[in-house]
């Protein structure tokens, strides 16, 4: 064989070791492992950005949530004295961003808040503006990375997660709610949890959960953290524990009392003082860790690599019809788009 | 592990659209909340991109879920701002948690693995795969090449390391051949090609429809040790302009091989007059990252000894009494692990310890993206202004393709023109062959009717002749006939006479 083709074959695929030799042994130190460490400076110094939606009528304890879970007044209330309480007649996103920083860790935290939602009489296509609004993030992010001359960093501004809260009833999903899920999670992870709960008993907690994920399961609705995506036996392990609590029945709370001389965040009632960070009253803390502490990269990553690359598969398909569509932001249905490569 | 670069929201202005959005009256927590201190900006642009609206910073009425997506800053759903654009600092109250968040993303690539690719680049024999082996602490398997290859070859093998809990994807690239040939004029081109077929392989799977980048085994290169032969004058051409060809294309680390035969008076001579033919030559190598508080020092220092001048060994010596990897020659040994002795423990500082992840972003960040445009500007695509056309990438592709599937099929109507005008012209030919044929036949024919005929007239003149011969014959005959009867009966007379006369 030619010398040249040779190196025609070594410059395209680099030769690979046969699988069976494994990993290869080192004699000593070397000193690989100091790239973790120069990762995390790294993403130290760039910061870190978190976009969340809460979705959920009005009243619910959205904002109170938010606040509760940032430790920080990130949301202002809908209903505040002196203010007129108007309900909009549409939905309306309303975003706000902050800076908030712990520990030497920068984070550009977005929440969007949906006031409106679910609150007229005829609730329909009340959703319609979130997808748009979702579907243009995915947008903004395709066309910033399209260019040909990119920015270093492309500003991510895609919704990463989005709280979805059921009022308790007790009793079962209602339509909207169905509606409302089944759409959303196909194109965000989308995280239910149980508003309000201090107004049901243990009991009565228990057996809402299940009904909720019996009607989730059999309608279909994969709600983060959704079951294709574990990638491994740990991670499944892991998820499923998670997903037998599914959704959280959280309670929100900005106010600080005073029980058994220590001061902890909660809501005081005539029948006694409900702990917010208790695991025993509420699972607010689970929420706070799945979101915050444990699953916060997760829910970036399969933002990223699953539902943008998804929307990036649907926009890029569809060739001959620029226009979006006024109601939802996508593009009209292409039926036979062909999938050529670019 | 590209997920991870996707926020950098310092210098860019902010993101969200300065939209004007509806608001009834002041916001009362801005006012009031002690909590929020009064935002300097974090961001300097901070003000929203310019755009539709971007003038009052107070909140204004319009909310309109029907409109179009029009320019870059419209969107088509009113996003409602809180006063400023800009950021605001919040300060917690508490313990929230996210101070985890760089620990759950070096948890996810450790999970993923890493993936760091070496090309060496050097003359046969300088000590390229030694050096490696040295670097990493293992034996990687390859055999010496030999000096009479015709051209210069690229050979990459991967290994897989594991240290602790982490995984990595390690490939070396060796230039076999590199300065062996008598003409050494196209040396630098394979590395030159296959550094951009490693790009060109990233960029079509960037721009698949269906693609899977997180996963992808990323094979461009990130670093290139570059091995200058210890002479100890100064850089021979070849590396000159070998290394001004890569320079925009990779991350060069020059090195100075085999530095044990240079004594130390001599290679600092030497070294500064690499860096200095390097400068004057507008050689762009790799400069250690210094905007980093944590490892500026540590990078400045080191940059101060470049080309660093490393001897490779494998072989273990005993000095004192420890077992140290060192060169033993009748007059002294060598440590390679020792500072005074050669560079060799700086450089593994800064390859491995220190700048790896930096190598890794210079190579996507920089390298790659020029990569990228050119290409891209290459084959035709702009960035017209993004107000007037929504796609711009997509569309200059559909006109492209367009225009090529409008080429292809002109080109198929010509072939199909000329076919059928060679056809015609053939069926011409065989027609005329096919008359000449029918003419000769009837030639022939009527050629053969007149001689049948001919025959034919011989044969009558032949039977008339033969008639008139017969008739003659008969006529002859009868005429005998006649006159012998005559004569018979005469002689019967003559004879009665007689035979009276007798009587």
């Amino acid at each position: 064989m030619e010398p040249q083709e040779r190196s025609m074959e070594a410059a395209a695929v680099p030769q690979e070791l046969p699988p069976d030799h494994g990993v290869h042994e080192l004699f000593g130190y070397v000193g690989i492992e100091a790239v973790l460490e120069q990762m995390k400076v790294k993403t130290m110094k760039m910061g870190f950005e978190f976009n969340i939606m809460v979705v959920g009528q009005s009243g619910l304890g959205k904002s109170t949530m938010v606040n509760t879970l940032f430790k920080s007044k990130v949301s202002r209330k809908a209903s505040q004295p002196g203010q007129e309480e108007r309900i909009p007649k549409t939905v309306q996103l309303q975003s706000v961003t902050h800076v908030i920083e712990e520990k030497g860790v920068k984070m550009k935290l977005t929440v969007t808040d949906t006031p409106g939602f679910g609150d007229q009489i005829n609730n329909e296509n009340c959703w319609d503006p979130i997808i748009k609004y979702i579907n243009e993030q995915y947008e903004r992010y395709l066309r910033e990375e399209i260019l040909i001359t990119r920015k270093r960093k492309i500003p991510d501004s895609r919704v990463h997660g989005c709280v979805y809260f059921i009022p308790p009833t007790g009793h079962w999903l209602r339509p909207l709610d169905l509606e409302f899920m089944r759409r959303l999670s196909k194109i965000v992870n989308v995280v239910p949890v149980i508003a309000k709960a201090d107004t049901l008993t243990l009991e009565e907690r228990e057996e809402f959960k299940q009904r909720i994920q019996r009607d989730l399961k059999a309608h279909a609705i994969s709600v983060y953290p959704q079951e294709d995506f574990d990638e491994d036996p740990d991670d499944r392990l892991l998820n499923d524990r998670i997903r037998e609590k599914i959704p959280f029945a959280v309670v929100g709370a900005d106010q600080e009392h005073q029980v058994n001389g220590k001061r902890v965040l909660g809501r005081k009632t005539k029948w006694g003082i409900i702990e917010v960070e208790n695991p025993a009253h509420c699972e607010f803390p689970m929420l706070r860790d799945l979101l915050i502490r444990s699953h916060l990269q997760d829910l970036k990553d399969i933002t990223h690599n699953v539902h943008y690359e998804s929307y990036r598969v649907r926009r890029l398909n569809e060739s001959n019809r620029p226009a979006l569509s006024s109601n939802n932001g996508l593009p009209g249905r292409d039926e036979d788009g062909d999938e050529s490569n670019l | 592990m590209e997920s991870a670069f996707g926020a950098f929201w310092g210098l860019i202005p902010m993101l969200e659209a300065p939209f004007p959005h509806a608001e009834s009256a002041q916001h009362p927590d801005l006012a009031s909340s002690p909590a929020l201190r009064a935002p300097p900006g974090r961001g300097g642009a901070g003000r929203g991109r310019g755009g539709a609206g971007a003038g009052p910073p107070r909140r204004v009425a319009m909310l309109q879920p029907q409109q179009q997506a029009a320019g870059s800053a419209a969107m088509a759903v009113a996003v409602g701002r809180a006063a400023n654009d800009d950021l605001r600092n919040l300060s917690l109250s508490g313990h929230v948690g996210f101070d985890s968040l760089p620990d759950q993303l070096v948890n996810k690539s450790t999970s993923q693995g890493f993936c760091f690719n070496i090309l060496c680049v050097g003359e046969t024999g300088i000590g390229k795969s030694t050096l490696m082996d040295t670097l990493f602490n293992t034996k990687f398997e390859s055999e010496p090449a030999t000096h009479n290859e015709p051209g210069v070859r690229l050979k990459a093998r991967s290994y897989e390391l594991q240290e602790s809990n982490v995984r990595l994807k390690l490939t070396i690239v060796d230039t076999v051949g590199f300065g062996d040939q008598i003409n050494k004029d196209d040396s630098y081109k394979p590395i030159v090609e296959y550094i951009d077929a490693q790009f060109e392989a990233y960029l079509q799977e960037e721009l698949k429809i269906k693609r899977s980048l997180f996963n992808y085994h990323d094979t461009r290169i990130h670093a290139c040790l570059y091995f200058i032969a210890p002479t100890g004058h100064s850089l021979k051409s070849l590396d000159l302009v070998t290394m001004k060809k890569l320079d925009s294309k990779v991350n060069i680390i020059p090195i100075i091989a085999k530095a044990d035969t240079i004594a130390k008076n001599e290679l600092h001579k030497f070294k500064s007059k690499i860096m200095s033919e390097l400068v004057s030559n507008g050689v762009q190598i790799y400069q250690f990252p210094t905007d980093e508080e944590t490892v500026a020092e540590i990078n400045a220092t080191m940059s101060v000894h470049l080309p660093f001048a490393v001897v490779g060994s494998t072989e273990e010596v005993k000095i004192g009494n420890k077992m140290a990897k060192a060169r033993q020659y009748p007059w002294g040994v060598v440590q390679v692990e020792n500072e005074n002795h050669c560079d060799f423990v700086k450089l593994r500082e800064m390859l491995i310890r220190v700048n790896m992840e930096d190598l890794r972003e210079q190579t996507h960040t920089r390298h790659y993206e020029l990569y990228r445009r050119c290409k891209l500007e290459e084959m035709g695509f702009k960035d017209t202004d993004p107000d007037s056309k929504p796609f711009s990438l997509q569309e200059t592709y559909e006109a492209k393709r367009n225009e090529f599937l409008g080429e292809l099929q002109k080109k198929e109507d010509e072939m199909r023109q000329m076919f059928v005008m060679r056809v015609k012209e053939k069926e011409a030919e065989l027609k005329e062959a096919e008359k000449d044929l029918h003419e000769k036949f009837d030639h022939l024919k009527r050629t053969h009717q007149e001689e049948k005929k001919k025959v034919e007239d011989k044969k009558k003149e032949l039977e008339e002749e033969l008639n008139n011969f017969q008739k003659k014959k008969a006529a002859a005959q009868l005429l005998q006939s006649q006159a012998q009867q005559a004569g018979s009966q005469q002689t019967k007379k003559d004879k009665d006479k007689k035979n009276a006369s007798f009587t």
